[in-house]
């Protein structure tokens, strides 16, 4: 099982804080393809990133069991 | 890191604490940037702000800024803080504090700081308007 934090618009498309998936690994990028085909309301919002374990990873990048996953919608700090 | 502070918070920020921060004895200048909630966007009324921020990895991006800051200017110290939560019209959302020896380098840092805090750091704003809110960036 996986599970993925989910903030500001992210949050509000999962309607929770977090999103679980019952996988044991995969990659960044079939996360995001499992994430969009689940929700279809990512496809309609500016992209997002994926940060494993508190940093942004690449689509390429392995998440395995006990990682730290969450989706970063378009940022708007400041 | 040494010379680099940084901060979340869902209480009000206090300018004089981030320039105690910064303040230097060998430094001549000190830039402080504060960003305000404004009252307008887009020809729309803006009531308030919300913040939400994933505070960890937020911090962690606040301190790399600091820490890039440092390298590429010739700076002493940097304080970045930030706001979660409620944010009211006037009030204050980041607060960037740069000190360096001579002021050129105080100003660079602080524009480059807070341009790249609005590129990396995951933090997210929710406006509120009278007729309903929005996250602001999200949607094409």
């Amino acid at each position: 099982m996986i599970n993925i934090k989910c903030f500001g618009i992210a949050r509000e498309i999962v309607q929770n804080d977090i999103a679980q998936f019952d996988v044991e690994k995969l990659s960044v990028a079939e996360l995001r393809t499992i994430m969009n085909r689940q929700y279809q309301a990512f496809t309609q919002i500016k992209g997002y990133m994926i940060a494993v374990n508190q940093e942004y990873a690449t689509d390429d990048q392995i998440i395995q069991q006990g990682d730290e996953v969450a989706i970063i919608p378009p940022v708007s700090g400041g | 890191m040494e010379g680099v502070n940084v901060l979340i918070s869902d209480q009000t920020l206090s300018i004089d604490q981030v320039y105690q921060h910064v303040v230097h004895e060998s430094c001549g200048g000190i830039c402080l940037f504060i960003g305000t909630v404004r009252n307008r966007n887009k020809g729309k009324t803006v009531t308030h702000l919300d913040f939400e921020t994933y505070q960890p990895m937020a911090l962690k991006e606040m301190s790399k800024i600091g820490e890039q800051a440092i390298h590429k200017f010739d700076i002493e110290q940097i304080a970045i803080y930030h706001r979660s939560g409620f944010v009211g019209i006037k009030d204050i959302a980041v607060i960037i504090a740069v000190s360096s020896v001579h002021r050129a380098a105080c100003f660079e840092a602080c524009q480059y700081a807070i341009d790249t805090l609005k590129e990396t750091v995951p933090i997210w704003k929710k406006e509120h308007l009278e007729d309903g809110s929005y996250w602001v960036g999200a949607r094409p």
